[in-house]
């Protein structure tokens, strides 16, 4: 039993590291309506940015702070260069334009920092703590622990942000209704650079926690393949919802592939968390969180 | 003025043709090996290196000598960035470029190899695969054209075995112990099951595959399923992100990494230094050793880099694993094409002259001296029916801030790798209705 719990727990906190990429799509997607598919590059590039500047010197905080000005430029040259002469047009061009958008950052970061894989160090060790070890023999990660706490400390400034700010009340409108809050003069265009900059934020977040458990490498990019279950699932326009759907999908896939993964051959936690988002599709196609689409006739 | 225009349009092509044979006999002073490279994307780090060193290896022979008996190396890069259908197109672009076309294609992927498998018979250009590729491809009687040199990964995981043991105290005392093989789910990762299942039978050990889903950023599940199974020992058989985050989750589940031992491609310092202290007492296998203090590398950086024609904008990798393993991969490019000269004479080679230089390769311990790469990479005799070489592998571990060597080099058990090669090659030859070759008829 002590196993089972081990692996439920193990598989929680993982889901919690999906959430956080997650959490860059359902901001994008709630204020805009566009499925940026570009959040795992900005993930990379957000996490080799801050290692680049590390490597030139600058203290952990200032590089932190540098590589947060670079996402928010970022953002706003998405807005200026990519979303704003494409107003007005279908959801799928904008999608299409963020493919595009993804090799640019991908190919950017690579060319400014270089291809080389480095590894950061956030003084947070990735081992079990060991008085819970040999109490329970369960093994708890120290990081997988202080990535929760950073996610609901994330969770819960993103909440504030958009629940008692002008700009948080704004960002609501935008997302409800484009054209309604365009004609009480919410500036759209300020918006969206400003949900694109706090995208830029989520991803540095991500990047940070995922680039020092793996190494900062161009397989962050990667990491948005675990997202896409969690977004199915949590719905893409719920914040709770991404971090819900990260929980589920996390501990279902380690369990799945512990105690179903050897009858299959093994490998099956890549797999899964997608057909266990289809099958949720089935009963509740805007996922656990997300608002319910009704049509007029 | 008639005269003077007409002297004046002679010359103009006089020149122009004495520029065109000039260029002519240029080219055909050049022997051009076409490097379908990979810079960007997610493979970049290995091929920035290995690409690196061997470029920078060709530079040191035309810069030292001059070239290879008086033929100077061209070569021109073609990104592929490990995508098989780019690798395809490249091998496309590349093969009729220089004077007799592209002598020989090494893609560094073992999809891309599969890819063109078929065209490097009917275009007669060997292709080159050290340590990737088809395993069974050692047996040159069904595969004249690829030659998967030094050692295939069935030598290699026989030598892991060997390795091992000698770690237990012995062969015969592996009888009982548990060996995990934590594989990359691909065709690659799968390559090892079917010989380390034989070498479990064989050494009485309990043999655990466990598969890991691509790209392998997350490993929790099979690392808990190690906890449970307790293995004495962990193969780690994996490739890019997949090893920091093994060691990384090695650590977190508190096995130790001295009980670690990785396949080639997962012994680099991309591999361990994102892991950090996580990877501290990992120890790998290799065809090649890390570091600068081979003459080899001491030529490369005194003759290229002082003139600052080296490659590799990151000087500080020149002597890393990716790097040596490029140099490597110059060695053998350029001693096939050494022993093609003294057959078919001072001058470019086609590609089916310069399967008849690796055909005949010989690189024995006397010449690895005289390159300065005793130590540095392992003998290898090839011949008409063996395509592998040497077969031997060393070890080296991680001490936390670069790689040690911590074996001789070990021999693979032949006695088991051949026949099964032999097997496999000659279902091959039977799917693909292949005659093989008659090696005692070939010169």
């Amino acid at each position: 039993m002590g196993f089972f719990f081990e692996v439920l727990i193990g598989g929680l906190l993982s889901g919690v590291m999906y959430s956080f990429v997650a959490l860059g799509f359902v901001l994008i997607y709630k204020a805009s309506g566009v499925f940026n598919f570009a959040q795992g590059a900005m993930v990379f590039a957000a996490a080799l940015t801050f290692v680049g500047f590390q490597e030139l010197g600058v203290p952990f905080w200032l590089a932190l702070l540098l590589a947060f000005a670079v996402m928010v430029v970022l953002g706003i040259l998405t807005e200026r260069i990519v979303l704003r002469p494409l107003v007005n047009q279908p959801p799928i061009t904008l999608f299409m334009a963020t493919i595009g958008l993804t090799y640019v950052i991908e190919g950017l970061a690579q060319g400014v920092w270089g291809a080389n894989v480095r590894g950061l160090e956030l003084g947070i060790q990735d081992e079990p703590i060991q008085w819970l070890l040999e109490a329970t023999d369960i093994g708890v990660s120290k990081f997988d622990l202080f990535g929760a706490g950073v996610a609901a400390l994330l969770v819960t400034l993103l909440a504030l942000f958009f629940q008692y700010t002008r700009i948080g009340r704004a960002l609501r409108a935008v997302a409800d209704d484009h054209q309604a809050a365009l004609s009480i003069g919410i500036p759209l265009q300020n918006i969206w650079r400003i949900v694109w900059a706090v995208a830029g934020f989520v991803a540095l977040v991500a990047g940070l926690i995922w680039g020092a458990r793996n190494g900062v490498q161009f397989a962050l990019t990667f990491t948005a393949l675990k997202a896409l279950p969690v977004l199915i699932l949590g719905g893409f326009t719920s914040i709770p919802g991404a971090i819900v759907g990260g929980l589920i999908i996390g501990s279902t896939e380690k369990l799945a592939e512990v105690y179903l993964g050897g009858y299959v051959g093994g490998g099956i936690d890549s797999w899964f968390p997608y057909v266990m988002a289809l099958a949720f599709l089935l009963i509740r196609p805007e996922g656990l969180f997300g608002e319910k689409h009704i049509d007029r006739v | 003025m008639k005269m003077r225009k007409t002297l004046s349009t002679s010359l103009i092509a006089a020149g122009l043709l004495g520029g065109v044979a000039a260029d002519a006999l240029a080219q055909s002073a050049e022997q051009f090996i076409g490097l379908p490279s990979y810079r960007v994307g997610a493979y970049a780090a290995g091929g920035s290196g290995i690409y690196g060193g061997w470029i920078d290896y060709m530079a040191l022979i035309n810069e030292r000598d001059g070239g290879v008996g008086g033929v100077k190396l061209t070569w021109e890069e073609c990104e592929t960035e490990y995508n098989n259908a780019r690798g395809v197109e490249c091998y496309e672009r590349l093969k009729k470029k220089g004077a007799t076309g592209n002598s020989v294609f090494q893609p560094l992927s073992t999809g891309i190899t599969y890819s063109v498998l078929d065209k490097v018979a009917q275009d007669k250009i060997p292709m080159v695969t050290i340590g990737y590729g088809r395993t069974d491809a050692a047996d040159g009687r069904v595969f004249p054209w690829v030659f998967p040199m030094i050692t295939t990964y069935w030598s290699q995981a026989t030598t892991m075995v060997k390795y091992i043991g000698s770690k237990e105290g012995g062969l015969d005392k592996l009888k009982g112990k548990k060996i995990a093989y934590l594989y990359h789910d691909s065709a690659y990762g799968k390559e090892g099951i079917a010989v380390l299942e034989k070498q479990a039978q064989k050494h009485g050990f309990t043999f655990v595959p466990l598969a890991v889903a691509h790209p392998g950023n997350e490993q929790q599940s099979q690392w808990l399923k190690i906890r449970q199974e307790k293995p004495d020992w962990v193969i780690l058989w994996g490739w890019g992100v997949m090893n920091p985050t093994a060691l990384k989750a090695a650590a977190k589940t508190g096995f130790s990494r001295e009980k670690m031992i990785g396949v080639w491609w997962s012994g680099a310092e991309e591999d361990t230094i994102p892991a950090g202290d996580a990877s501290k007492g990992f120890t790998t296998a290799g065809f090649n050793v890390a570091g600068a203090n081979y003459p080899v590398i001491k030529a490369i950086q005194d003759v290229v880099y002082k003139k600052n024609k080296g490659n590799m904008e990151d000087k500080s990798r020149v002597g890393s694993v990716y790097y040596n393993r490029g140099v490597v991969h110059g060695i053998i490019t350029v001693e096939a094409i050494r022993t093609a000269q003294a057959k078919f004479g001072k001058k470019p080679l086609s590609g089916e002259e310069m399967r008849w230089g690796f055909e005949h390769l010989n690189i024995d311990a006397k010449r690895l001296k005289e390159l300065g790469a005793e130590g540095f990479m392992p003998d290898l005799k090839i011949t008409c029916e063996d395509h592998e070489g040497s077969g031997k592998v060393k070890y080296q571990q991680w001490d936390g801030k670069q790689w040690k060597v911590v074996s001789d080099w070990i021999d693979a058990d032949r006695e088991m790798v051949r026949p099964m090669i032999e097997e496999s090659a000659a279902k091959y030859a039977k799917e693909k209705n292949i005659t093989p070759r008659d090696c005692s008829k070939e010169g």
